[in-house]
């Protein structure tokens, strides 16, 4: 067994990968105007995801390299609506591997700082402050206390 | 060769800790091997705001997607299930949600009252006492009055049920059945020097508050201070045994992987379903040739998993999301065998609260509810902090066919052989599981949820290892005694899951620590006549 201290770091992106990755994240989460918030494809978003590739980074490459054979190898001289089309195409024919990049690319944007005051999380690790849940309403049990036992005697 | 110890335990998790905390009134010199370390709470995800993508990384729960040197890769490729655990100090109890349900007195009588597989040789009553001393010492959070159970005692109030428990109570009270907040193995308020819980809901990746009751912070403290010694980065790889058919000790990888062997009066196994078998099995020799301790031929077989259903809605309103233990309430409308339907015996639900942000955006692709370009923020904002659903806990039955063997090839970093499960869903378990979605389906409509998404069975959900070496009164039905001596090695135990008959609709850490602190009970009150 290769264990990861055993592993070299992952491989970095290559240039053909770094780019097709970066018009991938900017279709999968565009930035908004209308919320506020950069797209996937954000310069500090973008460096945050091609550092945490980590263990994807081999399904990734497989990934990225479907999207360019798609494309025949020239998905950044298409037109953006064209560019749209065959990345469809390959979320159609390909959800593994289509799930990979999601998975690559949502778990850098949404701990981003701005994205996450856009959607009403404030930008801070849950430990040490945590969070108030409340207690909620007890009283609501009653019912199933008035039914009374339900499980089985056993001997 | 180390100095021979009185009993060696193998394996510091939810188990090895309790039998150890109770062997140590004894004053023996008390051994535990630990093939990983302790956990460091100051490193837990919840201490940064990359908790979610280390979920899915050094924090993963699947050990071949960890492969951390702690890890042994296990091939679950024939499997619909695919393995969880954690290996370290804790065990299990570092990752788990700390859902707390006992047994009920029917999983003790499977046989006798359902005509199906075996009961087991202990009752509810047997155990009773010592649920309740487990209760105590992991400090377990609920409500008493369920009507689901005989009488329990509630050592701290019950968790918060939230918003998410209100509505979905209010939909069963309108269905007319049953539910109550989750018995949890969480501190909800200062308890034996631990914190209360503060809503961190990462329960799963390790309690950076230290309130769950994760047992490197409940039972090993004690048990350090009675003079036990925990050994971590130290993997077990066979145990040997001599002429007269006993165990004498056991080989091990140290962390500078040089192999030692440990000599030992008595060793206790406490690897769960998959490491204990493992470890048995690779311990055959000329005098067991087929593995130790496996005279019956059933070390391995009858591995249960638990199948799991997956149903979750969405909500107009926002419910409590991401914070907070992540299981609130419990059902057991469906747990006992009802003749009207097309299965036997049942399964439990686990209510649980809503997922991260990045949760919430990788699932809604793969859902097809957030879609990709202009769509995407408006989609994810009707998701995010409105989700809301369940699992079913379904009750799996025993089959000799589900069963973990050795790997030909896979071996771990120190050339042991890894496991290879091989398992199947019954009929009975698939009926259980559509049923539960169905169900499932109808309390969420209840309760006004849309955009509900169903899942049968969850693949990465293998968390309950299950009956590999089981107990019984007959060495040809089973693999140790009613109180975990094995039937062919009289020295040695077995304290973990794989002792398991059946394994009941619920979450079994309660039931396996009760039995561990059983079978050490057995042990101190047998000391004179342990070998007989």
């Amino acid at each position: 067994m290769t264990t990861m201290s055993d592993k070299q770091p992952p491989a970095p992106l290559t240039d053909i990968e770094r780019v097709t990755l970066l018009c991938v994240a900017g279709h999968m989460i565009p930035a908004s105007v209308e919320y506020g918030v950069p797209g996937a494809d954000d310069l500090r978003i973008f460096a945050d995801i091609t550092r945490s590739i980590d263990r994807d980074r081999e399904a990734l490459g497989k990934a990225l390299q479907v999207v360019n054979d798609l494309s025949d190898g020239m998905i950044l001289a298409l037109s953006r609506a064209e560019q749209a089309k065959r990345l469809a195409e390959f979320r159609t024919r390909h959800a593994d591997l289509a799930g990979v990049i999601e998975s690559v690319v949502a778990r850098c944007y949404y701990r981003d700082d701005r994205v996450m005051a856009s959607i009403g999380m404030e930008a801070r690790p849950a430990f040490p402050k945590g969070y108030k849940v409340e207690q909620g309403d007890l009283s609501l049990l009653d019912p199933v206390r008035a039914r009374g036992r339900i499980y089985r005697d056993a001997g | 060769m180390n100095e021979p110890v009185d009993v060696l335990i193998i394996g510091a998790g939810a188990s090895g800790a309790a039998v150890a905390w109770s062997l140590a009134e004894t004053r023996m010199r008390i051994v535990c091997l630990e093939q990983g370390d302790w956990p460091k709470s100051n490193d837990f995800p919840s201490t940064g705001t990359d908790w979610e993508a280390r979920a899915l990384e050094d924090y993963a729960i699947s050990p071949n997607r960890r492969a951390l040197e702690a890890d042994y890769p296990v091939n679950d490729d024939d499997s619909p299930i695919k393995i969880a655990n954690y290996n370290g100090v804790g065990g299990g109890t570092v990752f788990y949600a700390a859902h707390f349900p006992r047994l009920h007195p029917s999983d003790f009588r499977v046989k006798s009252l359902d005509g199906v597989a075996e009961d087991w040789p202990l009752d509810y009553g047997t155990l009773e006492p010592f649920y309740a001393l487990n209760d105590r010492m992991m400090g377990v959070s609920g409500l008493a009055g369920d009507p689901a159970y005989p009488q329990k005692e509630a050592v701290m109030p019950p968790i918060a049920m939230g918003r998410t428990g209100e509505v979905l109570g209010t939909a069963m009270n309108r269905l007319g059945w049953h539910w109550w907040p989750s018995d949890a193995a969480i501190a909800t308020e200062e308890y034996e020097g631990r914190a209360p819980c503060i809503n961190l809901g990462q329960c799963g990746s390790g309690c950076a508050q230290g309130a769950k009751a994760s047992t490197d912070v409940t039972y090993w403290p004690e048990a350090i201070r009675s003079r036990i010694e925990v050994r971590t980065k130290c993997r077990v790889s066979r145990i040997e045994t001599n002429d007269a058919d006993m165990a004498t000790g056991v080989h091990y990888f140290d962390a500078d992987g040089k192999e030692v062997f440990q000599p030992a009066e008595i060793v206790i196994m406490a690897c769960n379903g998959i490491g204990t078998p493992r470890i048995l099995l690779n311990s055959a020799s000329s005098r067991f040739p087929d593995g130790l301790a496996n005279s019956s031929g059933l070390v391995g077989k009858n591995l249960m998993l638990h199948p799991y259903a997956q149903i979750r809605g969405h909500f107009d309103e926002r419910l409590d999301g991401y914070r907070g233990p992540p299981i609130c309430v419990w059902s057991m409308e469906f747990y006992e065998t009802d003749p009207a339907r097309d299965f036997l015996r049942g399964y439990s639900y686990q209510f649980s609260r809503g997922i991260g942000p990045a949760r919430t955006a990788i699932n809604g692709f793969a859902d097809g509810m957030v879609p990709w370009g202009e769509g995407h923020h408006a989609a994810f904002r009707r998701l995010f902090e409105r989700s809301a659903g369940m699992v079913s806990v379904c009750e799996d039955l025993p089959e000799e066919t589900n069963r973990v063997t050795l790997d030909p090839d896979l071996k771990d970093g120190n050339g042991i052989p890894a496991p290879r499960i091989t398992y199947r869903l019954s009929d009975n378990t698939r009926k259980m599981l559509e049923h539960s979605v169905a169900r499932g389906v109808e309390i969420l409509q209840a309760a006004g949820a849309h955009d509900i998404t169903t899942k049968a069975p969850v693949p990465y959900a293998g968390w309950h290892l299950l009956g590999t070496a089981r107990m019984g009164r007959d060495p040809e039905r089973s693999v140790v005694n009613e109180w975990g001596r094995s039937h062919d090695v009289k020295n040695l135990f077995i304290v973990d899951g794989s002792v398991f008959v059946t394994s009941g609709g619920v979450n079994p850490t309660s039931t396996i620590q009760a039995v561990a602190l059983y079978v050490a009970d057995q042990i101190k009150s047998r000391i004179y006549e342990l070998f007989d």
